[in-house]
């Protein structure tokens, strides 16, 4: 289903949960709603359902405004937080209601619920309640539920969020394989980044109720649009003098400016690992820290403090050596604009051609 | 010491609940079965339990179908003000607040025979109090809040989300009602409905002062319990006191059953 959203903007009493948020959304795409908690995600995501009315815009589906249809006449699965299992049916019976209600015939019901039942490898647990079920296994029986009618667009209100964390890796991959298999429009909304990063073909930034920024995980990641979506998405550390830092002194004259860089922006190594010198600056290893797969280095340049991942592989540092530091790039930003900014060192002004 | 506690309070269980009940049943059952079976079959008596019978009914069937009403409009209404959802919320305990007394006083001042809105009925043809429609609303006010207290608190425990996922999945408020929302409260509204119809059978002030107790109109088993034992006649009053105590007794049993169903669910 393709769907566009024009001018939205709801309140709740005095508190403007979401202020006008413009976007649209190609069919069978997958898209996720990443922001802090509380800035209006699942707002936006109810009012999609028509479990929320609008106060101003328009929700256009198919290019036919639905914002007076109630939410049984729009077309959408809906997975709630808590899945919102009917407790007292059994899993066939939850994933068969909305069947029923639009009175399909018994043989009809029954092949489409076994087929849902295969779908979401539930076979076996169709005659238990959902409290006889894992977290995992209700979140399977809330999908199954929600698509058996075949809705045309699925919402899904922080899916991942009641799981532990090891099924939570699982469960994201195979809801990911499973929307790809069925070509649906989905949209969920999640507050942990490496969820919208890894599921998402789209993400759609929210804080505060706005819209920050819209695209792909890649390009929000290499180009963010506002210092928010910067320090949301990755790691960062934010440096608030800009020129004190090498190969980024010319934007001295550019008072109030501050760099945001992220870990994998900065490299360290000793002298010879460095092929121009002149780029990098010294600094102090201040801490390590072993994170499984790779060691956290921080590192302080003069009064400044950085932070950068080092492989295990390279020769282990020790807290107080002397290393060489490159700054590869860093997102500057002031009160009016932001961009992102190359080591200006980093080209050799003098290159030398044999 | 522990032993002179559970004695005392064995002690004072029995003076208050047990020994009362056997000294009505030896009363009803003084003068012989003959006694006991005279005492109900008086025409009065039978007229008394009727009316009391179709109290109970009336008041049952309009405070389940409003009590769960009103409470799934205060639980849910979003188009009801959280000011006057807390207004309407503490209305409901007013009953249990003022005396069935008092309840049935204002009736009387409200739609007696003297007052505009009585006589407006009146002229209509229709008697409201010493009648039995103000005997209605006396039972219908003082067993008001038994349900929704009932009903409200599991309500507002199982949240909308159901509700909410039935509708995006087709299901019309009738159909969701009843197949998502029923199946949880059920058990807390029989429940409701036991205290209700319990409490109903028992009234006394409220309907005292509503029906002005007349002999073959607006007396209930309860009042002619009282007249009875005005007129020192004991044994028929003991033998109706004994069938409303045994009518209790089974509402108890019923209760308990509920309970333990409300608790499974």
């Amino acid at each position: 289903m393709h769907i566009e959203v024009r001018g939205l903007n709801k309140k709740f009493g005095d508190f403007q949960a979401v202020t006008d948020v413009n976007f649209e959304i190609e069919k069978g795409q997958l898209i996720g709603l990443l922001g802090p908690s509380g800035g209006g995600k699942t707002s936006i995501l109810r009012m999609l359902a028509g479990l929320e009315t609008v106060d101003e815009g328009d929700i256009v589906f198919h290019g036919k405004r639905v914002n007076e249809l109630p939410p049984q006449e729009r077309g959408i699965g809906f997975v709630f937080q808590n899945y919102a299992l009917f407790k007292h049916m059994t899993v066939e019976e939850n994933i068969a209601f909305g069947l029923e209600v639009k009175k399909w015939t018994k043989p009809q019901i029954q092949e489409r619920v076994a087929e849902l039942v295969e779908l979401t490898g539930l076979k076996g647990f169709e005659k238990r309640y959902p409290h006889q079920l894992s977290g995992g296994q209700r979140q399977r029986v809330a999908f199954a539920r929600a698509l058996a009618p075949e809705p045309q667009l699925l919402l899904l209100d922080e899916p991942f969020a009641a799981i532990d964390a090891k099924i939570r890796h699982e469960l994201r991959s195979w809801l990911r394989e499973m929307i790809d298999r069925l070509g649906i429009t989905s949209i969920f909304v999640t507050h942990d980044q490496d969820e919208a990063i890894e599921v998402a073909d789209q993400i759609m930034i929210i804080n505060k109720g706005r819209l920050e920024q819209k695209g792909t995980p890649w390009e929000i990641y290499k180009n963010p649009q506002s210092p928010f979506v910067a320090g949301f998405i990755g790691e960062s550390t934010i440096v608030e003098d800009v020129s004190s830092l090498r190969g980024f002194g010319g934007t001295g004259e550019l008072s109030g400016t501050k760099a945001l860089i992220r870990p994998e922006y900065v490299e360290i190594g000793k002298a010879s690992d460095f092929e121009l010198l002149s780029a990098t600056e010294k600094g102090t290893v201040r801490h390590i820290h072993f994170r499984g797969s790779e060691w956290l280095v921080e590192v302080e340049i003069g009064a400044t403090k950085l932070v950068t991942y080092r492989s295990l592989e390279k020769e282990i540092l020790q807290p107080g050596n002397e290393v060489r530091v490159l700054i590869h790039r860093a997102y500057l930003f002031n009160d009016t604009d932001s961009w992102v900014m190359e080591n200006r060192l980093k080209e050799d002004p003098m290159p030398v051609h044999i | 010491m522990r032993r002179l506690w559970i004695g005392l309070t064995v002690a004072v269980f029995s003076f208050l609940l047990i020994i009362p009940v056997i000294r009505i049943a030896m009363g009803a059952f003084d003068a012989g079965w003959s006694g006991f079976a005279q005492g109900l079959a008086r025409p009065e008596t039978l007229h008394a339990l009727y009316m009391t019978g179709l109290i109970v009914v009336i008041v049952t069937v309009v405070n389940t179908l409003f009590g769960v009403m009103l409470s799934l409009y205060l639980v849910r209404a979003s188009w009801l003000g959280k000011r006057l959802k807390q207004l309407l919320n503490s209305i409901v305990d007013l009953p249990f607040a003022v005396s069935p007394v008092i309840g049935g006083l204002m009736i009387v001042l409200l739609l007696g025979p003297e007052t505009a809105l009585g006589a407006l009925f009146n002229k209509a043809g229709v008697d409201i109090v010493y009648a039995l429609p103000g005997m209605i609303i006396a039972t219908l006010f003082v067993t008001f809040p038994l349900i929704v207290r009932e009903v409200m608190p599991v309500l507002q425990e199982i949240g909308s989300a159901q509700e909410e996922a039935a509708a995006t999945l087709g299901a019309s408020a009738w159909t969701t009602f009843w197949r998502v929302t029923w199946p949880s409260i059920r058990w807390c509204v029989v429940y409701g409905v036991v205290l209700t119809v319990a409490r109903a059978m028992g009234e006394f002030g409220a309907v005292l002062v509503v029906s002005g107790n007349i002999l073959f109109k607006t007396q209930t088993a309860t009042t002619l319990v009282y007249q009875d034992v005005e007129n020192f006649n004991l044994t028929a009053a003991n033998s109706i006191a004994l069938v409303l105590a045994a009518g209790s007794v089974t509402l108890l049993l019923l209760m308990e059953w509920a309970k333990s169903r409300r608790e499974v669910h």
